[in-house]
């Protein structure tokens, strides 16, 4: 009676955790809601845990080592969660979304870990089709951990080089094919065979990485958004194996919001899913098919460069990836703020892509305090470069390379861009004459219109910045 | 026990409440809102101390302990990155934040 009495409880718990989910993800929808709504799942997350140790397969006898175990595991988790999570820089937010994200999957495969080696030691099972989600949840949940500790890698910089052996395809296709046929041997087995079970676990490990491995840097938003849908999808067959309805509910809207925003940001590239995954970005044809690029390259000193901007009416500034390695937005703004004074127009472009996550730049501008009012997105913005007096741009490249438009060769023909080109000035802040991270040679630069002012991002900013002050 | 068609319908009903809950995001939120949306699948603590609880023997209590350890660092580290990140959208004046649809002015 009590004990059934319990279970209505927890169960009550999980469903309205389900419900402030959904309520909260809502929410964040809104800049002036987005915080309450985080606050609200977070309080919903806390209580569900707390009031999982009232389930009947927790005890809560002080001597129960899983009881202690399960303690320090929450708490080392959470303390080095917590701890990371504070100390980041906000540039490096991206990598430690994929960390965090990564560690979901992997717990969603451990649970079914642990639900196989128990059927493998004698447990009964619940049904084929009970062990067929798990397995399935397993798959993805390992994948989503390996391959998202690879995007971290990469983004972190420890891990520099697309890698990409001889025949990868026919590898991965390997692997793949290896990997469901020990899932079908789990899955089915009854009894399930141990030593099944960790080949399975060991080959989709090595499945999430290879598949990781040859992606570059420039398609990890849609890698890491992917493998955080994925993640959601793991949570939700492992909810179904655990008849827990807080975790189907939560993972399946995770799962499909994740696969919509992945969706979204494959689009603003022009790439689709399948060409992200299985064909790297610049690694053939990118440069082979490079056609003559009339101009040359034309240095601007920042003296000057704060003349054009500061005697014009109107400046868009275009922010990339190379202003978050620079840490410029506090002296962008700064800037940006110098010029208003002036009366100019200031506005900041920003491409879905630019970054390494979609809204990473509006972030790091919003960081360092620039009206969102004054943010504006791809369609808002490209009918105002004709009427720009200069479009700065500060360590972007590949979001503003026209060959987007005019080159079908190109392995980023078709991707929406920014018309930067179309201003009547262009000024580009770049570290280096090399070509961007994708590199692509970007024809922009040897525009008429376009001047290069060469240097760290932040410095050159400073610079500008010194220069339009002496006015 | 849920299974059979209801599961199914559970799991329906549930991807298009998610399609529905994102389609309406501005943009400038999509780097929060996926952090946000990864805290969310943090439930999986809950699963991981279901199974943690009922491990037996060193191995299942060793990938148990794994499980609850991960979940708990994927609950609390994507809370605190999505609020750091919310905050500081939070600060800012909000001297026209209800005509962001006429920005082009």
């Amino acid at each position: 009676m009590s004990a059934s009495f319990i279970n209505f409880g927890i169960n009550a718990v999980y469903f309205i955790t389900a419900a402030v989910f959904i309520i909260g993800l809502k929410q964040m929808s809104s800049p002036v809601t987005a915080h309450r709504g985080i606050v609200w799942a977070g309080i919903a997350m806390v209580v569900a845990s707390l009031a999982t140790f009232g389930a009947p397969q927790i005890s809560l006898e002080v001597s129960s080592i899983n009881l202690q175990l399960m303690i320090v595991a929450i708490v080392a988790g959470s303390t080095v969660a917590y701890i990371s999570a504070k100390r980041v820089a906000m540039t490096d937010m991206p990598q430690m979304i994929a960390m965090y994200n990564g560690m979901g999957g992997g717990a969603a495969a451990a649970i079914a870990a642990v639900e196989l080696v128990k059927l493998s030691s004698g447990a009964e099972s619940h049904g084929l089709t009970i062990q067929i989600l798990a397995v399935l949840g397993a798959v993805i949940g390992a994948v989503s951990f390996s391959g998202s500790a690879v995007a971290f890698a990469k983004l972190q910089g420890i891990m520099k080089k697309t890698l990409r052996l001889p025949l990868h395809q026919v590898i991965n296709i390997g692997l793949f094919v290896a990997v469901c046929v020990f899932g079908y041997f789990v899955a089915t087995g009854e009894p399930v065979v141990f030593e099944h079970v960790m080949i399975f676990f060991a080959l989709a490990i090595v499945l999430g990485v290879m598949v990781t491995l040859p992606i570059g840097g420039a398609d990890m938003p849609v890698v890491i958004s992917l493998f955080n849908a994925l993640t959601g999808l793991a949570v939700a067959f492992e909810g179904f194996v655990l008849n827990n309805a807080a975790m189907i509910i939560a993972g399946t809207v995770v799962g499909s919001s994740g696969t919509l925003l992945t969706q979204l940001m494959a689009k603003a590239m022009n790439r689709p899913i399948s060409n992200v995954l299985f064909s790297s970005f610049g690694s053939d044809g990118g440069a082979a098919a490079e056609e003559e690029i009339e101009g040359s390259m034309k240095e601007i000193q920042a003296n000057d460069a704060a003349i054009m901007m500061a005697y014009g009416q109107k400046v868009i500034i275009v922010p990339g990836y190379g202003m978050a390695v620079a840490q410029a937005q506090h002296k962008l703004k700064e800037m940006g703020d110098l010029l208003e004074a002036r009366g100019i127009d200031v506005k900041y472009a920003i491409h879905p892509v630019a970054g390494r996550m979609p809204g990473h730049m509006n972030v790091l501008l919003a960081e360092a305090g620039v009206d969102y009012d004054n943010i504006l997105d791809l369609e808002e913005i490209n009918p105002e470069f004709p009427t720009a007096d200069v479009a700065l741009v500060i360590g972007a490249n590949d979001v503003v390379n026209p060959v987007a438009r005019t080159n079908p060769d190109s392995p980023i023909y078709g991707m929406p861009i920014l018309d930067a080109d179309h201003a009547h000035n262009v000024i580009v802040i770049k570290r280096g004459k090399g070509a961007g991270f994708s590199g692509i040679e970007n024809h922009l630069f040897y525009a008429d219109n376009a001047q290069m002012l060469y240097g760290d991002g932040k410095k050159a900013v400073a610079e500008l910045i010194a220069g339009i002050k002496q006015l | 026990m849920i299974e059979g068609l209801p599961a199914l319908y559970i799991f329906m009903l549930s991807a298009f409440t998610g399609y529905e809950v994102i389609s309406r995001v501005p943009v400038i939120l999509h780097t929060p809102l996926m952090s946000g949306s990864n805290f969310v699948h943090g439930i999986v603590l809950v699963g991981a101390m279901i199974v943690m609880g009922s491990a037996e023997g060193a191995l299942e209590l060793t990938i148990g302990f794994i499980a609850v350890a991960m979940a708990a660092g994927n609950a609390v580290g994507g809370y605190v990155a999505t609020v750091r990140m919310l905050e500081m959208f939070q600060t800012k004046p909000r001297v026209s934040a209800k005509d962001a649809g006429g920005a082009s002015s």
